[in-house]
């Protein structure tokens, strides 16, 4: 079977982000981007899947401008088979991003769609939940683990106090949390070995879906810095604030 | 306009994070509908009757909500949402599982995780680790929103009862089945509803260490958090998570303890009222935002802030 795994290219995430100025945005210019660290483990668990014999072919995808590419080549890299950029300079939201991605499902026919839960740069969690409502297949989201077996899929989820365990049928949408897996290096032979992958380029354009915006961003502002405190010298000084300055116990 | 929030539950009262969401629902103005489903949920039908500013309470009751899917949720929201100006819930992982899910069969964007409500269609909402936020003007006809609880008070009871309305369950979901869940047994309070959290970090050096602040926490009625990088290390489950990708939350006291202070977990904390750092390293980023900062070997530390408690 074939699993499709969707990659995006994001400030990478050591790094602090910066608003500009004229709060139109937030600083990309000059910064390095990383695949979206989420996304990383999506095709790690893609390519386990593979290496296990359970999957036969890992494609991965992204959308977006030309740099997006090298988000491509390190997920080829990765492990994955071949690669598929669907070209665009618009600003994307996430429904404009799962309308996308259910183009090239409806294509390259998956039975299995990684993508990683959130990216970290605009942090809003709905791509994979909504391509799975697109293309009408059921979802697990937020797995830590994933056993492919009799025509199905058992996730087990992330969800608050504790785990969850789902059952899937076959085509179905992942998306995955951190404890998954730990996504292995890149290592240097495997660049070189990902620069021969294939990798098609097709213009967003051709697939006839609407990228008209839906939301409008007024402003983008830096939230209020918070003031460091003071430094207490030992447990009795902590506790004597905690006491009788803050008076919280 | 009317909006109608999508209210989790445990069968008997309506979650804090729920109740955040009213908050919101309430801000945006309109008639407040409150939607819930589960399976013999009677009680939390009412209590969300309670609540004051609901105009009306929708109970749908069927063993097929005892855990409910996304898609089985989204099929209920479906027979529904067209009536409303707003679609809204919490941004828990129930809330962030589902409301994509509807926003797409609405064809419309969501916003996700707000932290206040600027117009009825514009909205303030954390991006980059909450190193920025922005300002969205959503501009679908039907608004989906999923809220930030720690961002909002949670609604409060009032003198009147809404009515509740019996809504019929929606389709049973196809394709996949609950198969079962673990969930993590403690007597503590829930990390998003706690006034007081003890956070561990990489620093704490093992899972056995952990427990150290068990004992804290317990003398402080706290909740137990952690940092990713301790998550990451096997220190504690995923569940205890507090950061960017793991549980936002902003309590009236939150101890750090062997966190250095990473963005993605000040992302998650920095809400906090007052905030306590103990760290061996005293230029750890952490001590940059705590109101008071202890610069000592947590293994000491601890024990002797338990001790004297």
């Amino acid at each position: 079977m074939k699993a499709l795994i969707a990659v995006k290219r994001v400030i990478d995430f050591n790094l602090k982000a910066r608003v500009k100025s004229d709060g139109s945005g937030v600083e990309l210019s000059g910064v390095k981007m990383s695949m979206n660290p989420f996304d990383e483990i999506a095709v790690e668990e893609a390519v386990r899947l593979k290496e296990a014999g359970v999957v036969t072919e890992v494609v991965a995808v992204s959308i977006g401008v030309a740099a997006c590419q090298e988000t491509l080549r390190t997920a080829l890299a990765l492990g994955a088979d071949r690669a598929v950029l669907v070209e665009t300079a618009s600003e994307l939201e996430p429904l404009h991003v799962a309308k996308l991605l259910k183009a090239v499902a409806d294509k390259e026919q998956p039975q299995l769609v990684f993508l990683g839960k959130q990216a970290i740069d605009d942090d809003a969690g709905q791509t994979g939940q909504m391509l799975a409502a697109l293309l009408r297949w059921p979802q697990a989201t937020f797995a830590s683990k994933v056993a492919v077996a009799n025509g199905g899929v058992e996730v087990t989820r992330e969800v608050d106090g504790g785990l969850e365990t789902l059952a899937l049928k076959l085509p179905a949408v992942v998306t995955v949390d951190l404890r998954l897996n730990e996504p292995r290096y890149v290592t240097l032979p495997n660049i070189m070995k990902a620069k021969k992958k294939p990798l098609e380029n097709i213009a967003a354009a051709t697939l006839g879906v609407d990228l008209a915006p839906r939301t409008q961003v007024l402003k983008v502002s830096e939230p209020a810095a918070r003031a460091g405190g003071v430094k207490v010298a030992d447990v009795a000084a902590l506790l004597d604030k905690l006491k009788n300055e803050a008076k919280v116990i | 306009m009317s909006v109608l929030v999508i209210a989790e539950h445990d069968q008997a009262s309506i979650k804090g994070a729920a109740r955040a969401a009213i908050s919101a629902a309430l801000q945006i103005g309109g008639d407040v509908h409150v939607l819930v489903a589960g399976h013999e949920c009677a009680a939390a039908a009412g209590a969300a009757a309670r609540i004051a500013g609901v105009a009306k309470v929708l109970h749908t009751d069927s063993p097929d909500y005892a855990h409910p899917l996304a898609e089985q949720l989204t099929a209920l929201v479906m027979n529904l949402a067209r009536d409303y100006s707003h679609v809204l819930a919490g941004a828990t992982a129930l809330g962030k599982n589902f409301m994509p899910r509807v926003a797409a069969e609405l064809d419309v964007a969501q916003v996700s995780d707000i932290t206040a409500v600027v117009a009825p269609d514009t909205f303030v909402r954390p991006i980059y680790a909450g190193n920025a936020l922005a300002t969205v003007k959503a501009l679908d006809a039907i608004k989906v929103v999923t809220v930030r609880g720690a961002a909002f008070d949670p609604a409060r009871d009032g003198g009147a009862t809404a009515p509740v309305e019996a809504v019929p369950a929606g389709p049973a979901a196809e394709g996949v089945r609950f198969v079962g869940q673990s969930l993590t047994q403690s007597a503590r309070p829930e990390l998003t509803a706690a006034r007081v959290i003890v956070s561990g970090g990489r620093g704490m050096g093992s899972g056995e260490n952990f427990h150290l602040l068990d004992a804290l926490a317990d003398k402080l009625g706290a909740a137990v958090g952690a940092s990713r990088a301790a998550v990451d290390a096997g220190y504690a489950p995923n569940d205890y998570q507090v950061g960017q990708t793991g549980k936002i939350v902003a309590p009236e006291l939150y101890i750090a303890v062997g966190i250095s202070g990473a963005i993605q977990h000040l992302a998650g904390m920095k809400d906090s009222k007052l905030i306590v750092a103990i760290n061996k390293d005293p230029e750890a980023p952490i001590f940059g935002v705590a109101d008071y900062g202890l610069a000592a070997d947590l293994f000491e530390a601890v024990p002797q802030l338990t001790a004297a408690l």
